[in-house]
C-alpha cells in the first residue's frame, strides 16, 4: 500500500542525504520524494511516497525520527488530507483529429496546454497519481508521448492538523 | 572579562579542554598541522600518537567503554579519515559516545578532488549518530560542543567533525565562544518511560511464572547496574546477558545463568525458549541471540524497554514497548511495585529455578581437557584465577571471544571491552591500550587469537612510546578459528583459507619492539607461567600460548533453529 509521510527537517547542508541514505541503506522504497525550504528558511519539508507493510511502515518513521536533523514525522495517508501530484506531457499529434482529441481530453481533465508548435502540445495537469495515469492512457490512443515529467506528490492534512516545530 | 581571541586551529583546542578531554588520539597530516600545532602549544590535552587511525579510533572507542568519558580521535583528511570507518563502525555498531575530528582541504577547493580530498561526510554517514562540516572558525567550539552532547546523550553514537583547513588559519583570530547549554530543537530523547506502559510491563512481570530477564549494553552505558541486580533479586528471575551485555550483573550473581545466543549457555537459551515473560533491558533481539527469528520464544510475552524506540519491534515485536533510559525504567518499575504491593506466585517461581537448576546441571561449560594439549577454555579459567577475576579484558573476534566470554565471569560493568555489533578482528590490542590509558593503575589483559592480533600489531610501537604495561594472551591455535570452525560444521571440514601457515615468531616480534614474549605450550606449566608473566608489572608482557587447534566453542545453536536448539559439544545433541 502507498503511504505518504511529510517530514520537517532542519535546512542544513547534508540533511537531505541522511534522508536518501537512510532509505537506501535499510532497503525502505521511495516512490517519489519533494522537497523545499519552508517559509522559515531554516526548514525544509519533504514529502514521501513509499510502500511496505504496517511494521515496515513503523520502522520507516521510527527510523527517519531517529535521525538528528529531523523534528517530525507524520503518516498523512492514514488521516484526511490532500494530496497532488504536477505532471508536463509532451505529445505527438500527427493528424488534426488527434490534435482536437488532446485539447478535448486536456478539457476534461482539467489540465493546460501550456506549449504548443505545430504537431507537439505541452500539456500541464495535476491531481492524484491515479488521475494523472488515467490522462496518459487516454492520450496514448491517438498521439505519440515524447516526454513525461512528474513531481511527485505533495500533501497536507485536512483541517487544523499542521507539521509545526 | 576580555573576549579570548582564537584562531579556528587553537579553539579546537581549547573547546576540547574545556570539555574536559585529557587524552586525544590521532594521526597528523596536512590538513590538521594547525591543530597539531596548537596541541604543541599547550599541555592540558595530551596527544597520543598511533601507529595506523583505525588503532586510534578503537583505542578512543574503548576510553569511552571503560569509562564515562567520551573517547576523541583527530585524524587528516583523505586516507587518515578513510582508516577511520572500520572503528567508527565498530562504535556505532554498540552505541560507543565517541568524536572523531577529520581534517577536511580548504573550503574552496572542495570538490575539486584536491589533494587527500575525501567526503567523509558522505562515507562515515550510515555508521555515524550525526556528523558536522564547520563552515567557519567562530562555529568550531559549538560544533564540538554539540557533537559531544550528541555523542553521549540518548542513544550513543560516533560523531564526526568535519574541519576544512581554511577555518583552521593560525593567523586569523576570532571570539572565542563555548556554550554553556546544549539545545536541539530537533533532538529530544525519551528519557521517562510512559506510566500506562510501566505499569503494564510491572503487572505482567509480577503475574508471570516463568520470567526472564535479558541484560544488554544499554544496561551498561545507562550506568543502571545496579539498578539491575536490584531488580532481579525484586522479581527472583534468571538474568541472561548478550554478549555486550556481559558484567552488567556479576557472573557470579545465583540468579545470572549466563550469556545467550548463538555460543550462550544451555540454561539462558533454554530458558528463554521456555519464558512466558521476557523483559529485554537494552538489548536489540540481534540475530546472534535469537536464532530463526519465526521460532524465537514463541510463548513468552515481550517488554521492550529501550531508549531508541526503533530498536523496539525491529526484528522481534514487542507486547509491550516501553520507550526511555533504563536506569529510570527501572526505577519506575521498582517504585510501582512498591506502591501497589504486587505479589508473586511463590510457588511457580520456585518450580522455574528447579527447572533451571536441571538445566543447570547439564553442566554445559564442560570439556575434555586430558588431551595433553592446553585447551582454550583452560587458559581464560587460569588467567581468571590469575587477575583475580577483576582485570579489564578487551578481546578480539574469533573462538577466543566466545571462550572468553563464556569461561571469565566479569565482576562489574565495563570490565569486558570487546566488538560485539560489527565483530572487528584487530579491535582488542588497540581497545586494551585506550583501556591503559584510562586505567594506568588497573591490570588491563587483551585476550587475541593469531588471525586477530596481526589486524593492528604495529600498535606494539605506541605501547612502548606511550609505556602501557598491558598484557596480551594469545590463544594461538595456528588457525583462523572460528572460521575453521563453521568450515568443519558447514562445509564438510574444507579449510578454504582459514590457516595461517606463515605465522611469524611471535616472542621476537615482541622483542623487537622492545617488550617482553613468553611462550607457553606445557598444559601443566600454563598456570605458573601465567603467574610469572603477569608478575612483570611495569612491562608488557606478550604470552603466546599454543593451544589445541581442533577446538570448537560450545554450546551453539542449530542453524535456523529456535533459541534453545543447541549443539552442546562435537556431534553432542541437547
Ligand atoms: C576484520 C575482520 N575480518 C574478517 C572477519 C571474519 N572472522 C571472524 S572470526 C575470524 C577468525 C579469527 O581468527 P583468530 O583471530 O585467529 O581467532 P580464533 O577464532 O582462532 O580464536 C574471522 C576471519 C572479522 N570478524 N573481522
Amino acid at each position: 500500500m502507498q503511504t505518504i509521510l511529510s517530514i520537517l527537517l532542519e535546512n542544513e547542508p547534508g540533511s537531505l542525504s541522511r534522508i536518501i541514505g537512510l532509505f537506501s541503506q535499510r532497503a525502505f522504497n521511495i516512490e517519489s520524494l519533494t522537497v523545499a525550504a519552508t517559509e522559515d528558511k531554516s526548514l525544509s519539508r519533504i514529502t514521501i511516497a513509499t510502500n511496505g507493510d504496517h511494521e515496515k511502515i513503523e520502522q520507516i518513521i521510527k527510523q527517519v525520527n531517529k535521525l538528528v536533523d529531523v523534528l517530525r514525522i507524520s503518516e498523512l495517508s492514514g488521516k484526511a488530507h490532500i494530496e497532488r501530484e504536477l505532471m508536463f506531457v509532451k505529445l505527438n499529434a500527427q493528424t488534426s483529429d488527434a490534435r482536437e482529441e488532446i485539447v478535448r481530453t486536456t478539457d476534461i481533465f482539467r489540465g493546460q496546454i501550456v506549449d504548443c508548435t505545430n504537431q507537439l502540445y505541452t500539456v500541464q495537469l495535476s491531481g492524484k497519481k491515479e488521475k494523472l495515469n488515467a490522462f496518459i492512457r487516454s492520450v496514448k490512443r491517438q498521439s505519440d508521448i515524447i516526454e513525461i515529467v512528474r513531481s511527485g506528490c505533495v500533501a497536507i492534512a485536512r483541517g487544523a492538523t499542521a507539521l509545526k516545530p | 572579562m576580555t573576549q579570548l581571541k582564537l584562531s579556528g586551529a587553537a579553539m579546537v583546542v581549547q573547546a576540547l579542554n574545556d570539555l574536559g578531554v585529557k587524552h586525544v588520539f590521532g594521526y597528523p597530516g596536512g590538513s590538521v598541522l594547525d591543530i597539531y600545532d596548537a596541541l604543541f602549544q599547550q599541555s592540558e590535552v595530551q596527544h597520543v600518537l598511533v601507529r595506523h587511525e583505525q588503532a586510534a579510533t578503537h583505542m578512543a572507542d574503548a576510553y569511552s567503554r571503560s569509562t564515562d568519558q567520551i573517547g576523541v580521535v583527530l585524524v587528516t583528511s583523505g586516507p587518515g579519515a578513510t582508516n577511520c570507518i572500520t572503528g567508527i563502525a565498530t562504535a556505532y555498531m554498540d552505541s560507543i559516545p565517541m568524536v572523531i575530528l577529520s581534517g577536511q582541504v580548504a573550503t574552496h577547493l572542495i570538490g575539486d578532488d584536491a589533494f587527500q580530498e575525501t567526503d567523509m561526510l558522505g562515507c562515515s554517514r550510515p555508521i555515524v549518530k550525526h556528523s558536522y562540516s564547520c563552515r567557519a572558525a567562530e562555529e568550531i567550539p559549538t560544533i564540538i560542543a554539540k557533537a559531544f552532547h550528541l555523542a553521549k546523550s540518548g542513544r550513543p553514537g560516533p560523531v564526526v567533525v568535519d574541519l576544512p583547513k581554511d577555518n583552521l588559519n593560525p593567523n586569523a583570530t576570532f571570539d572565542y565562544f563555548m556554550p554553556s547549554e546544549i539545545k536541539l530543537r530537533s533532538y529530544n530523547p525519551t528519557i521517562k518511560g510512559h506510566p500506562k506502559q510501566i505499569k503494564k510491563a510491572a503487572t505482567a512481570l509480577m503475574a508471570a511464572k516463568r520470567p526472564v530477564i535479558y541484560a544488554g549494553g544499554g544496561v551498561i552505558s545507562a550506568n543502571a547496574c545496579d539498578l539491575l541486580v536490584a531488580f532481579a533479586e525484586k522479581l527472583n528471575a534468571p538474568v541472561t546477558n548478550t554478549l555486550m551485555g556481559l558484567g552488567s550483573i556479576p557472573g557470579t550473581h545465583p540468579q545470572f545463568v549466563g550469556m545467550l545466543g548463538m555460543h550462550g549457555t544451555y540454561e539462558a537459551n533454554k530458558s528463554m525458549g521456555n519464558a512466558d515473560v521476557i523483559i529485554a533491558l537494552g538489548a536489540r533481539f540481534d540475530d546472534r541471540v535469537t536464532n530463526n527469528t519465526d521460532k524465537f520464544c514463541t510463548g513468552a510475552e515481550i517488554i521492550h524497554v529501550d531508549i531508541d524506540p526503533s530498536t523496539i519491534s525491529k526484528n522481534i515485536r514487542a507486547d509491550i514497548p516501553v520507550v526511555g533510559s533504563i536506569d529510570i525504567v527501572l526505577k519506575q518499575l521498582l517504585d510501582f511495585w512498591q506502591q501497589e504491593q504486587l505479589s508473586q506466585d511463590s510457588e511457580a517461581n520456585s518450580l522455574w529455578w528447579a527447572q533451571i537448576s536441571e538445566w543447570r546441571n547439564r553442566n554445559c561449560l564442560k570439556y575434555d581437557n586430558s588431551t595433553g594439549t592446553i585447551k582454550p577454555q583452560q587458559v581464560i579459567e587460569a588467567l581468571y584465577r590469575v587477575t583475580d577475576g577483576q582485570a579489564y579484558i578487551t578481546s578480539d573476534v574469533g573462538q577466543h571471544q566466545m571462550f572468553t566470554a563464556l569461561y571469565y565471569p566479569f565482576s562489574r560493568p565495563k570490565q569486558w571491552i570487546n566488538s560485539g555489533g560489527l565483530g572487528t578482528m584487530g579491535f582488542g590490542l588497540p581497545a586494551a591500550m585506550g583501556v591503559k590509558m584510562a586505567h594506568p593503575e588497573s591490570e588491563v589483559v587483551c585476550i587475541s587469537g593469531d588471525g586477530s592480533i596481526q589486524m593492528n600489531i604495529q600498535e606494539l610501537s605506541t605501547c612502548m612510546q606511550y609505556d602501557l604495561p598491558i598484557k596480551i594472551v594469545l590463544l594461538n591455535n595456528g588457525n583462523l578459528g572460528m572460521v575453521k570452525q563453521w568450515q568443519d560444521m558447514i562445509y564438510d571440514g574444507r579449510h578454504s583459507h582459514s590457516y595461517m601457515q606463515s605465522l611469524p615468531d611471535f616472542v621476537k616480534l615482541v622483542e623487537a619492539y622492545g617488550h617482553v614474549g613468553v611462550n607457553i605450550s606445557d598444559p601443566s606449566k600454563l598456570e605458573q607461567e601465567l603467574t610469572q608473566a603477569f608478575e612483570l608489572k611495569d612491562k608488557l608482557v606478550f604470552i603466546n600460548v599454543i593451544v589445541e587447534e581442533h577446538e570448537h566453542v560450545y554450546p551453539m545453536q542449530k542453524r535456523l533453529g529456535a533459541i534453545d536448539d543447541m549443539w552442546l559439544g562435537k556431534g553432542v545433541d541437547q
